[in-house]
């Protein structure tokens, strides 16, 4: 019942679930397409018809908000899915072999880290050409470290612990202490790491795209809908707060969720 | 492996055969420090022998070192052990070893708490040992580990394999231990202080257990206790170990009837009866000295009522003297058991 009070978690569930309802049902359903220009209809204030109003090239807004989604849950699951393979690789070698692999390993994390994100992503991204695989890559390898972090901690916590031994010395190889014995023990650590760089690709993802270099168009990307809309902000604002709005209630939903699940893990300890 | 060697493994070959053993403690400069200091002894099949000792005699590193799983910085200096006369354990690689433990060797921790997995179900971490072991398929080693659950007096195995370790009383879960541990009829448990964490009733049961098995299956067992009732309760014989060298040895009548070295009856003395109710208690004065605080004499000079000078500069070798009652002691030679007899 501990759970109840958690308000991070609950808020973060709410936030987190309209996004994936909205980008489920745009999925299937949105009022306009996407990408469909008008251009007798540019730049309107919201109406019945276009409920979100339309962009510079009379598209719909709500649609294309909706469809954003998509980009930015692609965004989020695929880089923490990179950077969860990278640093599960790295934090479990590092954590179970320890001396010089460990410090090698943990010294090239800290200098990822030393970086600022969005610097790195933009160097990555620029070297090669922009396009949404070359923006979610680049995120994917900035998360590597915190996962490494996490990873490594938790696999040098558990290693030493009686239980591990004890299967050791039940005939355990290394690999099956590894998945067997330790993994189930830091998957709680592991989830609520993903959550937090979820937020944080969505994020960058919309930093990136606003500085064009992300998605490119005219596929529809929060980020690059309020580079668009940067434009227009005196004439028409709803075009810029919809997009606003959505990159808002993401991050902090994802973060929110973040926080909720390590609360939880935190008082279960 | 020749022939001849292989002939000579017969009914009478101990199935864990120490000889001389010898763990050194690398530090960073300067000589390795001795751990243990020769160390030999035997088990034969089906039976149970007791090792005793106090915390920081080497008794766990002894334990350890069958299974290969020393500590960082230890090593095997010199000696040699053998299981089942065919399988020298000293000198196999980590992977032939790691094939014998829990299948040939298991061992029981002392912590029941901490030594099951809290993340996992206590189903799964039976089933485990017998997948790596006996290559059973997930269907096979459920059967199979329910059976086991039932085997070690489990209420209730169907819904228990689904439970966790958080679920499970302290007796429960050194059962699911045991049943762990003897899940692939290992020849050999090594029991490292079963009963240590455990409330007294709880401890006679697991006792219990173990005598039940041995009965069934004719394991031998080679049980570390500092709990020297625990020891005479179980055991066919016994070591006390001090130091990193074993003091006496005996079968369990011998040895703590008959005490020969001044160490195993100040053991004896020092447990707490009815009788001794109102009277300070007994106690051995010091502590067992660290590997880098020995000296050349009998380790137990410096707490010994009895040392004489002797003692502090030489080392006495362990001598038997009746039957297979041994002693490293001078005095015992000199002056005879009984003077130092507790009981």
């Amino acid at each position: 019942m501990r759970g109840m009070r958690n308000h991070s978690l609950a808020l973060g569930t709410l936030f987190v679930s309209i996004l994936f309802a909205i980008m489920l049902i745009s999925l299937v359903y949105t009022p306009h397409p996407p990408n469909e220009m008008n251009v007798r209809e540019r730049l309107q204030a919201p109406s019945a018809r276009h409920l979100l109003g339309t962009d510079n090239f009379g598209r719909d807004v709500l649609s294309r908000v909706m469809f954003g989604s998509q980009t930015a849950f692609q965004v989020g699951a695929v880089s923490v899915a990179i950077g969860l393979a990278g640093g599960f690789l790295i934090g479990t070698l590092a954590g179970y072999a320890g001396r010089w692999i460990d410090e090698l390993l943990m010294r090239a994390m800290d200098a990822l880290l030393a970086f600022p994100g969005i610097l790195l992503a933009l160097l990555l991204v620029s070297v090669t050409k922009p396009s949404l695989f070359q923006t979610m890559v680049a995120i994917g390898i900035l998360a590597i470290p915190s996962f490494a972090r996490v990873i490594r901690a938790g696999v040098m916590q558990h290693k030493e612990a009686d239980y591990v031994k004890a299967a050791r010395g039940l005939g355990a190889g290394n690999a099956n202490l590894i998945f067997v014995q330790i993994v189930p023990n830091i998957a709680s650590a592991i989830v609520t790491t993903a959550a937090l760089n979820f937020s944080t690709a969505i994020l960058i993802e919309a930093a990136l795209s606003y500085l064009g270099l992300g998605v490119q168009p005219p596929d529809p990307s929060w980020g690059r809908m309020l580079n668009e809309a940067q434009s227009y902000l005196t004439k028409s604002p709803w075009f810029a707060l919809a997009p606003g709005v959505m990159i808002t209630l993401s991050v902090l939903g994802f973060n929110l969720l973040g926080d909720g699940l390590r609360d939880l893990r935190d008082k279960s300890n | 492996m020749g022939m001849t060697e292989e002939a000579a493994i017969g009914a009478d070959t101990p199935l864990l055969d120490i000889r001389d053993l010898r763990i050194q403690f690398r530090r960073g400069s300067g000589p390795p420090l001795p751990v243990l200091d020769g160390v030999s002894l035997t088990v034969n099949r089906g039976e149970t022998v007791g090792i005793v000792g106090e915390s920081g005699s080497g008794k766990s590193v002894l334990s350890l070192s069958i299974l290969g799983l020393l500590p960082g910085g230890m090593h095997i200096g010199g000696g040699e052990i053998w299981y089942d006369g065919r399988h020298p354990l000293h000198r196999m690689s980590g992977r032939e070893i790691r094939a014998l433990r829990g299948k040939e060797i298991a061992m029981i921790f002392q912590d029941p708490m901490s030594s099951l997995n809290p993340g996992l179900a206590v189903g799964d971490q039976v089933t485990e040992t017998l997948r790596l072991h006996l290559g059973y398929s997930r269907r096979e080693a459920k059967e199979h580990a329910i059976r086991l659950l039932r085997k070690v007096g489990l209420p209730r195995p169907e819904s228990l394999f689904g439970e966790y370790p958080h679920q499970l009383s302290g007796g429960m879960r050194q059962r699911v231990m045991i049943a762990i541990a003897v899940s692939c009829n290992p020849g050999l448990l090594i029991a490292d202080e079963p009963t240590t964490a455990l409330d007294v009733t709880i401890q006679a049961q697991i006792l219990d257990l173990m005598r039940t098995i041995r009965e069934e299956d004719g394991t031998s067992i080679l049980l570390i206790s500092h709990d020297i009732s625990v020891i005479a309760d179980m055991c066919d014989r016994v070591l006390v170990m001090y130091a990193g060298q074993i003091l006496e040895s005996g079968t369990i009548d011998d040895v703590f009837e008959r005490p020969l070295h001044p160490y195993t009856a100040g053991l004896l003395r020092s447990i707490p009866t009815p009788a001794k109710k109102n009277s300070p208690l007994d106690s051995i004065e010091g502590r067992v000295p660290a590997p880098h605080e020995r000296s050349a004499g009998c380790p137990f000079a410096s707490r010994c009522p009895h040392a004489v000078e002797r003692c502090r500069t030489e080392m006495p070798e362990l001598v038997a003297y009746r039957g297979n009652h041994a002693a490293r002691c001078f005095l015992a030679e000199t002056e005879g058991a009984h003077r130092h007899a507790a009981v």
